[in-house]
């Protein structure tokens, strides 16, 4: 009955690292120009320790230059959008909760839009303004989809709260197709944001992903205990002292700023954060304590394989990863609400 | 302990409690009764600082309104109608929740009575068989037990109760008030709790408050509030034959 029975256990980070390193050598190691797996390990071995690499071993510049950087983005975006899905669900105690679901995807994208389109910027710092207003947007989105959940249904059922996200998702995504359509110069294609994709992502953007996901995650992880009591029922955290409102806020900047850096780096890419802590929900329980860690490395290695999938289904041709995760999500969102559903009437 | 003065609270134009004041002492259970609408729930949301009011809840002469969150739950804990929960946490892991406000901050650690009052808290509901059983398996009346266990071990002086066994049946009725009594024989503690029925406000409660459209109709030791002339009014029925004729089919 200690206290540290309810964290997550030494032996089970040592087992969810070492699947999600393997996953991460194995997507490296595959692709249009496949690599031995022993040779992908050589060269990355050998770069990081900065020993030379024999000659025998072709293309190792597929791997550090390309495949690498792409990999590594893939699962730091991963991990990102299952711990802020895995919070939201919490803090919401929906199930279905997910930043593709609610909405705050779609708004942190309309915001990386208008920041591109309008030239939006931040002296010295290039990449930083539609990063800033792509975190803004999602954080705005979040309070109004929450103010109108709060106002039509105080309990914020599922159902209703869910709607909202759709209806609010298909508004923003009418205004993205407007602004994209009349400065289609300067944008990237619409599918990118609708769909995402992490094709051509350098070391740089994996460094911002990472300094995201250390400071809003790392909230995010030590409010475990908040959301495990939100997770019971809001007004039971607050009986029971949570400042609630206080941790609220917290959570929902936290969550907007893990939204809002991997949509600016890699479009929205759908339902990762309703996949992944579902699945672990399943091995760890819904303690917050297991589930937020868990979910970082069962986000990474699940986004790290829909990404291989994109790449080599229909090689040479790539898919966007939200093709793959949306598929994915969509089928496992029915499944949710059916289960869910059936719990609530039984 | 708890001192009530001129509570208001207001809905727009609509005043739901009107100028109510009371207090409530050690070793005192206050009943609140009225009918539908009469603003008994509204006051115990006052008190743990749910709504905005106007006037002034004062424990221990300190405004309870200065209180942090965490200070708050020490003081007053609250057992809610129902508590519905959408995820399989483990009994154990609900009643440990209770001791939060004891330990609120990020790098706080759990201190060292934590498990003595947990450990308390189960034994008092009886609760030990179905710690490490999923809350998603529970009846209406296991559930509203645990989170009684996790209110034992938040060790609260002063319980709201709002109707608290509305939607249980008999047995659990009986088994969560006999529950509070026991509580309530420690000292420093008080409970107030909205009660719908009268037979059981009367059967538990020492003091009682007869709220009427959101002003004290009466207020007192509960023989001398719930009088049948009171009582008429408040409910415009004859509320004794009514409960009398209810119980006479018992013979």
């Amino acid at each position: 009955m200690s206290n540290n029975q309810e964290g997550f256990r030494i032996y089970e980070y040592i087992a969810f690292a070492g699947i999600t390193l393997f996953t991460f050598a194995l997507c490296v190691s595959m692709g249009s120009v496949s690599v031995p797996i022993r040779d992908t390990i050589t060269i990355l071995g050998n770069s990081i320790w900065g020993i030379p690499i024999p000659a025998t071993i072709t293309s190792p510049a597929i791997i550090l230059s390309i495949r690498l950087p792409r990999v590594i983005c893939v699962a730091l975006t991963g991990a990102s959008l299952s711990l802020a899905g895995g919070a939201m669900q919490g803090l919401l105690r929906n199930p279905l909760a997910d930043g593709s679901t609610l909405g705050v995807s779609s708004g942190a994208s309309l915001g990386a839009v208008i920041a591109i389109a309008f030239g939006i910027t931040i002296p010295s710092l290039p990449f930083a303004g539609t990063m800033v207003m792509a975190i803004a947007f999602a954080f705005i989105s979040l309070i109004i989809i929450l103010s109108l959940a709060y106002k039509l249904d105080y309990s914020l059922a599922t159902n209703t709260i869910i709607l909202i996200g759709v209806i609010y998702s298909m508004f923003i995504s009418s205004i993205l197709s407007l602004i994209i359509t009349f400065a289609s110069d300067k944008v990237q294609h619409i599918t990118f944001w609708t769909m995402g994709s992490l094709a051509g992502s350098s070391l740089n953007n994996a460094r911002v992903l990472l300094m995201a996901l250390v400071t809003f995650g790392g909230v995010i992880l030590l409010h475990a205990r908040e959301l495990n009591a939100f997770a019971i029922g809001e007004e039971n955290a607050r009986h029971i002292g949570v400042n609630v409102k206080r941790v609220k806020l917290i959570i929902m900047i936290a969550v907007s700023g893990l939204i809002g850096v991997c949509v600016s780096i890699g479009g929205t890419i759908g339902f990762v954060g309703l996949v992944t802590p579902h699945m672990v929900r399943m091995i760890t329980g819904p303690n917050h304590k297991r589930l937020l860690p868990a979910s970082l490395f069962g986000g990474a290695t699940f986004l790290m394989l829909a990404d291989l999938v994109a790449r080599i289904l229909l090689n040479p041709l790539e898919l966007p990863i939200g093709v793959v995760t949306s598929f994915i999500g969509a089928l496992l969102f029915v499944y949710i609400f059916y289960t869910s559903r059936r719990k609530t009437h039984a | 302990m708890l001192e009530v003065k001129n509570l208001t609270v207001q809905y727009g134009n609509l005043i739901i409690v009107d100028a109510v004041s009371f207090s409530a002492n050690e070793g005192q259970w206050l009943m609140i009764v009225g009918p539908n609408g009469a603003g008994k729930s509204t006051i115990l949301k006052a008190i743990s600082q749910a709504v905005p009011y106007s006037g002034k809840v004062e424990f221990d002469n300190t405004n309870i309104a200065k209180y942090k969150s965490h200070e708050r739950a020490k003081i007053i804990g609250v057992l809610a109608q129902s508590n519905f929960i959408n995820y399989s946490f483990t009994v154990q892991e609900v009643i440990r929740l209770g001791r939060y406000a004891y330990a609120p901050g990020i790098f706080s650690r759990q201190s060292e009575g934590d498990e003595r009052y947990i450990a308390e808290a189960i034994e008092m509901t009886g609760l030990g068989p179905l710690l490490s059983q999923s809350v998603l398996t529970l009846s209406g009346g296991e559930l509203q037990r645990v989170f009684l266990a996790q209110l034992f071990a938040q060790n609260p002086r002063l319980l709201l109760l709002d109707e608290p066994t509305n939607h249980l049946d008999l047995l659990y009725q009986k088994q969560i008030f006999a529950l509070i009594k026991e509580w309530l024989k420690a000292p420093g503690r008080a409970v107030i709790s909205v009660v719908h029925d009268l037979s059981l406000a009367k059967a538990y409660g020492k003091q009682a408050l007869l709220l009427d459209k959101g002003k004290i109709k009466a207020l007192g030791q509960i023989d001398e509030v719930l009088t049948a002339k009171n009582l008429d009014v408040v409910y415009s029925m004859d509320v004794y034959a009514w409960m009398r004729a209810k119980l006479g089919q018992w013979k």
